[in-house]
């Protein structure tokens, strides 16, 4: 059968006569199904054969690999980021505490200086009061005696006046009370 | 000049054992196939080359196309649609190449594959479902006066589908390289013809490149239709309840 199907096309291709007597409807020659089938069953089963263990479980596990890879890199990633907003949060904190330590810090300086200056600046007042009150005694005390030196004075002076007016010295006694006459 | 359908013609190789043409390739396709995609992926590379991409692509292309059609369940039957896929494809494309012989011009050929994909899903639906299978047959929701028709309609139409699905790829080639075959001897002819006629002979010619374009387009859309319909026939044999 084989053989005999072996020969005709064959012979129209050599003949280049197209007309030949083997002129039937290549697709529908039932005398090629079986070869043909025979055939197909060999390739279909090799061709099945070698991709379902060969070349898909590849392809399949090159894709597997790369899923993995993708999502192990995006966990990875995740994890880095959670770390490095973790280090954001803890610098945030860090920062904060420091800043409001600095504050209780500068607040403890300025009122620890402020009451250094404070006292410092009583004292000073306090020693400018009692230097103060002092000069005033002494000026008092020297107002009272220049006062008093005044009145020496006032009485000389009239004194001398008077003996220079008069000729002779006039008594103590009306001196003094001229002199607290004028003062009144 | 040789007549269009000398191309499906089966010649003998080997006449031994039988090894003809069409056998040629076949064994061709399939080691093209194997060869290509081991190639491709010698690598193993995480980001892919040209190569690795393409055989990525088949596979996803594939392997969504039949998750789409029946879920992860189907996912067990991907290496027979993804070996059917590639057959058909690389046995198509090969018969583009001027010279080449078509594998799936021959009705024999895409019936056995037809046949395979029902038979699969004929003896997988019996041993999963056991007789539920035959509620295939049995849409749910119909009236019981309707159900013998109903019935009869679903059995010739589970019955056809083998031979539509054979059909169609069968025809599809058949017919593309019978037009693209005729229009290229009219350009032969009309120069040979000389004179006046020979000039129109560019007009068939460009629409023999036209038809080259378009037979690509159908070579690779028949193979696409002949795996999403073996998918969702997959999925009857899965899910036989409608």
């Amino acid at each position: 059968m084989a053989q005999a199907q072996a020969q005709t096309p064959h012979a129209t291709t050599e003949a280049h006569g197209g007309a030949h007597a083997d002129v039937g409807f290549p697709p529908l020659k039932t005398e090629t199904f079986a070869g043909q089938l025979v055939w197909l069953a060999i390739t279909f089963v090799l061709l099945y054969v070698l991709l379902s263990r060969l070349v898909l479980p590849r392809l399949g596990g090159i894709l597997e690999h790369r899923r993995a890879t993708i999502a192990k890199d995006l966990d990875d990633a995740a994890a880095m980021k959670q770390r490095a907003e973790d280090a954001g949060l803890a610098y945030e904190t860090a920062l904060s505490e420091a800043r409001g330590r600095a504050q209780a810090l500068a607040q403890e300086t300025r009122s620890k200086l402020a009451a250094e200056s404070d006292a410092k600046r009583k004292v000073l007042e306090a020693d400018l009061g009692t230097r103060l009150a002092e000069a005033e005694a002494t000026i008092q005390a020297k107002k009272i005696q220049a006062m008093s030196n005044v009145r020496g004075i006032a009485a000389d002076t009239a004194t001398a006046i008077v003996e220079r007016l008069t000729g002779k010295a006039p008594s103590a006694q009306a001196i003094d009370a001229a002199l607290d006459h004028v003062k009144a | 000049m040789a007549s269009p359908i000398e191309q499906f013609q089966i010649k003998p190789i080997i006449p031994a054992i039988g090894f003809t043409n069409s056998s040629l390739f076949m064994i061709g396709a399939a080691a093209l196939i194997v060869g290509g995609l081991m190639f491709a992926s010698r690598k193993r590379a995480v980001v892919p080359g040209r190569s690795q991409s393409v055989a990525e692509m088949l596979h996803e292309f594939v392997a969504g196309t039949l998750k789409d059609a029946t879920g992860q369940e189907g996912m067990k039957f991907f290496p027979l649609v993804f070996s059917l896929f590639m057959f058909v494809l690389t046995a198509n494309l090969l018969g583009m190449i001027p010279g080449f012989f078509t594998v799936t011009s021959h009705v024999i050929v895409t019936f056995a594959l037809a046949m395979l994909v029902i038979s699969t899903i004929v003896i997988y639906g019996f041993m999963k479902h056991g007789t539920h299978f035959l509620g295939l047959f049995v849409p749910s929701g119909v009236p019981g006066w309707l159900l013998p028709f109903i019935v009869v309609i679903e059995i010739i139409s589970f019955l056809s589908r083998p031979i539509s699905l054979s059909l169609r790829l069968f025809a599809n080639m058949l017919a593309g390289h019978i037009a693209l075959k005729v229009f290229a001897g009219f350009v032969v002819s009309l120069l040979a013809a000389g004179g006046a006629v020979a000039f129109l002979a560019p007009l068939p010619l460009v629409m023999a490149v036209a038809l080259m374009a378009f037979e690509f387009l159908v070579a690779f859309l028949q193979a696409y239709v002949f795996t999403v319909l073996t998918c969702i026939y997959l999925n009857d044999a899965l899910h036989p309840g409608h």
